[in-house]
C-alpha cells in the first residue's frame, strides 16, 4: 500500500453502510502531516459519518483506516490518544467553567497532575480565554465556546484534530477569529487538521486541500486552486460545489440532521 | 504483565473515572439547589406518611415501631429516585455533544460509566445524611456504631451505583428524553412498591412476594434495616444481601459499559 512517509491519515476503501444505504462508499484518502484538509459536500453526503468512523465513534463497515500509524479498527485506543475531536454539537459542559472543562479533558487524557495547570493555562492563553477561565461556560458567547472546544481538543497535543463544521452558527467576526485559531494550532502545534464544512468561503480560506464528497463517494480532491481550474478561468468554489453535485438540488437531509444543526445554532446564539 | 504495569493501569483507570466524578461534583458545587430539593421528598415520607401509618397495627413484622421500620426504607427509596434519573443526564449529554467528547478520549468505557456511578453514590450519601438527621430527631432507634454507619455508607454506594447503571442502560436503549421520562416513571413505582421499603414482605400476596425477591431494592432495604437500627432482626442475612447487590451492580456496570458507546451512533 502506498503510504507516503508524511501521510498521517490514510483510508483504504473506507465504507459505512446503514442497512442497504451506503453512507460512506469506498473512500480512499491520504492526508499529509501538517495539512489543513477540508471535506465538503451537501447535507447527507457522508462527511460526518466519515469523521465519526475516523474518530472511533462509529464502527467501520468495510475497508480500513490508519491514523498516526495506528489501525482504527484494531487499535482504537491508540488512535484516541493521538487525535482530538471538536464535534459539530456543543461539547463543552455549560454547567462547568472553562477551566474545569479543560481540566476534565486533561484528566481523561491522563496528563500528569504536575503538568495539568501548565497545559490548561497554555490552552486558555492560546484561545484567548484567560480572562473568562473561571466563568461558567453557559455565559460564554458562541465564538468563545468554539475556542474552548478547540482548547479541549488540543490539550493532549494530538497529531490530528478533527473538527465538524467549526463555524456553524458563528457571526462573521467570530468565524474569522476561529479560523485564525485553527491556523495557529497548525503552525504552533504542528497538528494536522481535518475539518468538514459546507461553507465554500471557509473551505477556500482555511484549507490547503479539499475533498468533495457526494452521496458517500469522494468525487474530487485537490487544492482550491486546482479544483477551480478544472472548471475554467473564472470559476469559484461555489461553481465547483454545484458542478460536483451536478446541479441536482442537494439531497433532502433527514430530519435528524436538520434538527441537530438548528439545535447547535440555537445553543450558540 | 509485570506488577508495576498492573498498578499503573489501575491507577490510570481510576484517575479517568474520577475525572468524570469530579466534574459532577463541580456542578453540584456551582448549583447545590438540586441536593436541597431532593432532600424534601424523603422528609415528607417520614413526616406525613410515616406519622399516619404508625397508627396502623400490624405494619411491622415484629414489635418494631413503624417509624423505625420505615426510615431505612425511605433512605433506600431516596437513593433509588436520585439514581434512576441518571439516565436522563446521559441523554442530555448525548443530545449536546459532551458524550462524543468522552467517547473519543482513550478512557476505558467502563471507567466512564463507573465515574457516573461514583457520582451517584456521592449524591446518595448526601441523602443519607439528611435522612439520618431527620430520623434521629424523630426518635428512631438508630444504631450509631461506627462500623454500622460505615456499612450503611457502603450500601448506599452500591445501591446508587446499581440503580444509576440500570438507568443508564435504559437511556442507552430508549435514547430520547421523552421516552425516558415515561419509562422512568413506569419503572420506579413497581421497584418501590414491589419491595419491603414501606411494608413487610409478609403482608404481600404470594405472587408479589416472589416478584419482590427478584427486586434489588428489597435486598438494599433489608441490609439497611439490619445495619441502621438497634435490635433489628436480620431478616435475610446481611452477607447474602451484600453478595446479591454487589453481583447485580457488576452485571449492570458491564452491560452499561457495553451499551454506552452505542449512544453515539
Amino acid at each position: 500500500m502506498q503510504n507516503s512517509p508524511s501521510s498521517i491519515i490514510a483510508t483504504y476503501d473506507l465504507t459505512k453502510c446503514f442497512g442497504h444505504h451506503l453512507a460512506v462508499d469506498h473512500v480512499n484518502l491520504n492526508i499529509h502531516k501538517g495539512e489543513i484538509f477540508g471535506l465538503i459536500g451537501p447535507n447527507g453526503s457522508g462527511k460526518s459519518t466519515l469523521i465519526k468512523m475516523l474518530t472511533t465513534l462509529l464502527p467501520i463497515s468495510e475497508g480500513h483506516a490508519v491514523i498516526a500509524g495506528y489501525n482504527v479498527k484494531a487499535e482504537p485506543n491508540k488512535v484516541r490518544e493521538h487525535i482530538g475531536y471538536v464535534p459539530q454539537l456543543l461539547s463543552s459542559d455549560g454547567s462547568l467553567t472553562g477551566r474545569e472543562n479543560l481540566r476534565l479533558s486533561a484528566r481523561l487524557y491522563l496528563i500528569s497532575a504536575a503538568e495539568q495547570n501548565m497545559r490548561i493555562d497554555q490552552a486558555l492563553d492560546m484561545m484567548g480565554l484567560t480572562d473568562h477561565a473561571d466563568e461558567l461556560v453557559q455565559h460564554y458567547s458562541g465564538g468563545m465556546i468554539r475556542r474552548l472546544e478547540l482548547g479541549q481538543g488540543m490539550i493532549h497535543r494530538p497529531d490530528v484534530i478533527f473538527m465538524d463544521e467549526p463555524s456553524v452558527g458563528l457571526d462573521p467576526i467570530a468565524r474569522h477569529a476561529v479560523w485564525d485559531y485553527i491556523k495557529r494550532l497548525r503552525d504552533e502545534m504542528n497538528s494536522t487538521i481535518l475539518i468538514t464544512t459546507h461553507f465554500m468561503d471557509e473551505a477556500e480560506t482555511l484549507c490547503d486541500r479539499i475533498g468533495i464528497l457526494n452521496k458517500g463517494r469522494l468525487e474530487s480532491i485537490g487544492t482550491p486552486q486546482e479544483l477551480k481550474q478544472q472548471l475554467g478561468k473564472n470559476a469559484t468554489m461555489d461553481d465547483v460545489f454545484i458542478h460536483i453535485n451536478n446541479a441536482e438540488a442537494s439531497q433532502p437531509a433527514d430530519y435528524s440532521d436538520i434538527s441537530r444543526e438548528r439545535r447547535h445554532f440555537n445553543a450558540h446564539s | 504483565m509485570r506488577i508495576h504495569d498492573i498498578i499503573k493501569k489501575a491507577h490510570n483507570f481510576f484517575s479517568q473515572s474520577w475525572a468524570i466524578t469530579a466534574a459532577e461534583l463541580w456542578k453540584l458545587r456551582h448549583d447545590p439547589t438540586e441536593l436541597m430539593t431532593r432532600a424534601i421528598q424523603p422528609l415528607l415520607w417520614l413526616l406525613l406518611f410515616g406519622q399516619v401509618m404508625a397508627r396502623v397495627r400490624g405494619m411491622t413484622p415484629g414489635n418494631e415501631k413503624y417509624l423505625d421500620f420505615l426510615a431505612p426504607g425511605i433512605l433506600a427509596q431516596s437513593v433509588l429516585f436520585a439514581a434512576i434519573f441518571y439516565g436522563i443526564g446521559a441523554i442530555w449529554e448525548r443530545d449536546l455533544g459532551i458524550l462524543n467528547r468522552y467517547l473519543v478520549s482513550p478512557a476505558p468505557r467502563t471507567a466512564l460509566v463507573l465515574g457516573k456511578a461514583y457520582a451517584a453514590a456521592i449524591r446518595g450519601l448526601v441523602q443519607a445524611v439528611i435522612v439520618y438527621i431527620a430520623a434521629f430527631l424523630m426518635g428512631v432507634d438508630l444504631n450509631l456504631n461506627v462500623l454500622n454507619i460505615a456499612g450503611v455508607a457502603v450500601l448506599i454506594g452500591i445501591g446508587s451505583a446499581l440503580f444509576s447503571m440500570f438507568s443508564l442502560i435504559i437511556a442507552c436503549i430508549v435514547r430520547t428524553r421523552e421516552r425516558f421520562m415515561g419509562i422512568g416513571q413506569v419503572l420506579t413505582m413497581p421497584i418501590f412498591f414491589a419491595s419491603n421499603a414501606i411494608y413487610p414482605i409478609s403482608l404481600m400476596p404470594q405472587w408479589l412476594k416472589i416478584v419482590s425477591l427478584g427486586n434489588p431494592l428489597t435486598y438494599e432495604v433489608d441490609a439497611l434495616r439490619t445495619l441502621m437500627l438497634t435490635g433489628m432482626i436480620d431478616h435475610m442475612n446481611l452477607s447474602y444481601d451484600f453478595m446479591i447487590l454487589t453481583g447485580m451492580t457488576f452485571i449492570m456496570i458491564f452491560i452499561a459499559a457495553y451499551l454506552y458507546p452505542r449512544m453515539a451512533y
